[in-house]
């Protein structure tokens, strides 16, 4: 089945996460359209909302600017969303009230968990679902430190949430459209039932 | 989780926190207060210095790397990455900002050169730089030396959006150039340019320089920035032009919102109107050989 995904294109890693869309749709066989999303209008059409990385603060600033809080917020559709993304699904964030986070997913988060740029890391981590580890990419990343019931963890890092999954939304606190491996972008359309 | 496996300051963490910057603006601020509002305003990231660009020209004399203590205190005020400067060449001012928390370093020909001959030798580092570049060569030569940004240089804290214009019609121009020829031709470019063949080759490949691009040096007002977007500019740094403009806030999130919206001419319209009296600019012709910041770098 063909897909549409829009990925939001305020701020952040845009290219890269519609790269990443095309070269798993191109190994599921699958016609993917993938584009970049700047206006509420664009969403409800869509199979799958992309919340790339970039700067929490910034996209949710623009988010409200350009009044698509509540086209997202009211999507039924699979929503992909890493790092700034996953900050922005949460339901709360803790010790920071610069910003109102989403409440797509029942988590509380910690931006920059790991702390600053030069605490950045790759690490090979077991995802659910996957048979074998994941290279992940974290840059000043979040952690969830407690996830709803009912919200599945799929990663942990350190004792740390760094992927949860709820009905068609998966967020993550890594970029999985910096490594090289797909698996997680091929996971997520099959389960939506694209490919 | 085996700490041996983990990987810290490699080249993808270094680029991917440059592609995280993308679609933003980079604020200058000089103190904790003016960090605040640009976070406030939507900044991706801010510059923590001592002085604004122009006002290192006004004051004259050697610039250099702001106090330890100011960066503290804007990393302390602000959860958006503090970037800082260092001196072209000066490789332990990057050392020093690199202890302090810096996220990125910016080795600077808004301050004073420290080294005629070496720029510094970024691939030490764990964090990411960002460099100048006034054309292809100089891009790809930085990269070469391990920059994970290049931002066009333009000449900073002049309010003039002409340099600025130059570099990047320069470089892009330069890259369009490369489409249709063959990697032994492309070598041979690479050699007029002073530039690593692979590095050339790539951006050929690629269509576009091989790291994030963002434009700097001039931008002033929310048309300057949408001007630099639709050149092709990943985003924008703004020095002096906001915090010596009259209405700071105002005109920070005129800023963002024309980089969001630069090809929509109704919004950067919207976001231009009311904002006051913008930095006073500078006609490039009017300085001093001396005077001009971007020669230096090569």
């Amino acid at each position: 089945m063909a897909g549409k995904i829009g990925v939001l294109a305020l701020q952040g890693d845009v290219s890269e996460h519609i790269h990443a869309f095309q070269e798993a749709g191109s190994y599921l066989g699958i016609p993917l359209e993938i584009f970049p999303v700047r206006g509420a209008d664009q969403i409800a059409r869509l199979d799958a909302l992309v919340i790339p990385g970039g700067e929490s603060t910034t996209i949710c600033r623009l988010i409200d600017k350009n009044s698509m809080r509540d086209a997202i917020s009211h999507f039924s559709g699979g929503i992909f969303a890493t790092c700034a993304g996953m900050v922005l699904l949460a339901s709360s964030i803790i010790d920071d009230d610069r910003f109102r986070p989403l409440g797509l997913l029942d988590i509380t988060v910690r931006r920059n968990a790991f702390g600053r740029q030069k605490d950045s890391f790759e690490a090979d981590i077991a995802v659910r679902g996957l048979d074998t580890p994941f290279h992940a990419v974290f840059i000043r990343a979040p952690v969830a430190i407690s996830a709803g019931t009912g919200t599945e963890v799929i990663a942990e890092y350190n004792g740390g949430i760094v992927g949860v999954r709820r009905g068609r939304a998966l967020a993550l606190a890594f970029h999985p459209e910096l490594s090289r491996d797909r698996r997680i972008h091929i996971d997520f359309l099959k389960r939506l039932g694209i490919g | 989780m085996k700490l041996e496996e983990l990987r810290f300051g490699t080249e993808l963490l270094k680029r991917g926190f440059a592609s995280m910057q993308k679609g933003g603006v980079i604020m200058d601020v000089t103190n904790a207060e003016q960090a605040v509002i640009a976070e406030e305003a939507g900044a991706v990231a801010v510059m923590a210095l001592e002085r604004v660009p122009a006002d290192i020209r006004k004051q004259g004399g050697v610039a250099r790397m702001a106090d330890p203590t100011k960066i503290a205190e804007i990393i302390d005020a602000v959860s958006i990455p503090v970037m800082g400067k260092a001196r072209i060449g000066h490789f332990v001012e990057a050392q020093v900002l690199e202890s302090l928390g810096v996220d990125m370093i910016d080795e600077s020909e808004v301050l004073t050169p420290a080294d005629e001959q070496y720029h510094i030798d970024k691939k030490k580092f764990k964090v990411p730089f960002v460099c100048g570049a006034r054309d292809l060569g100089e891009a790809m030569r930085r990269i070469g030396e391990g920059a994970a940004m290049i931002r066009t240089k333009g000449e900073a804290g002049k309010g003039n959006v002409v340099e600025a214009v130059r570099h990047m019609r320069n470089i892009m121009g330069e890259i369009r150039a490369l489409s249709g020829k063959t990697d032994q031709e492309i070598i041979a470019r690479a050699r007029e340019l002073e530039a690593p063949a692979e590095l050339v080759i790539e951006t050929a490949r690629m269509g576009r320089l091989p790291v994030v691009n963002f434009s700097a040096g001039g931008i002033a007002t929310p048309c300057d920035a949408a001007l630099m977007m639709q050149l092709g500019a990943d985003g924008v740094f703004v020095g002096s032009g906001i915090f010596l403009s009259q209405n700071p806030h105002k005109v920070a999130r005129a800023i963002v919102e024309a980089v969001n919206h630069f090809d929509d001419p109704g919004r950067i319209a919207e976001a231009s109107r009311d904002l006051g009296e913008p930095m006073k600019g500078l006609d490039i012709h009017l300085l001093r050989e001396d005077e001009v910041l971007q020669k230096r770098g090569w």
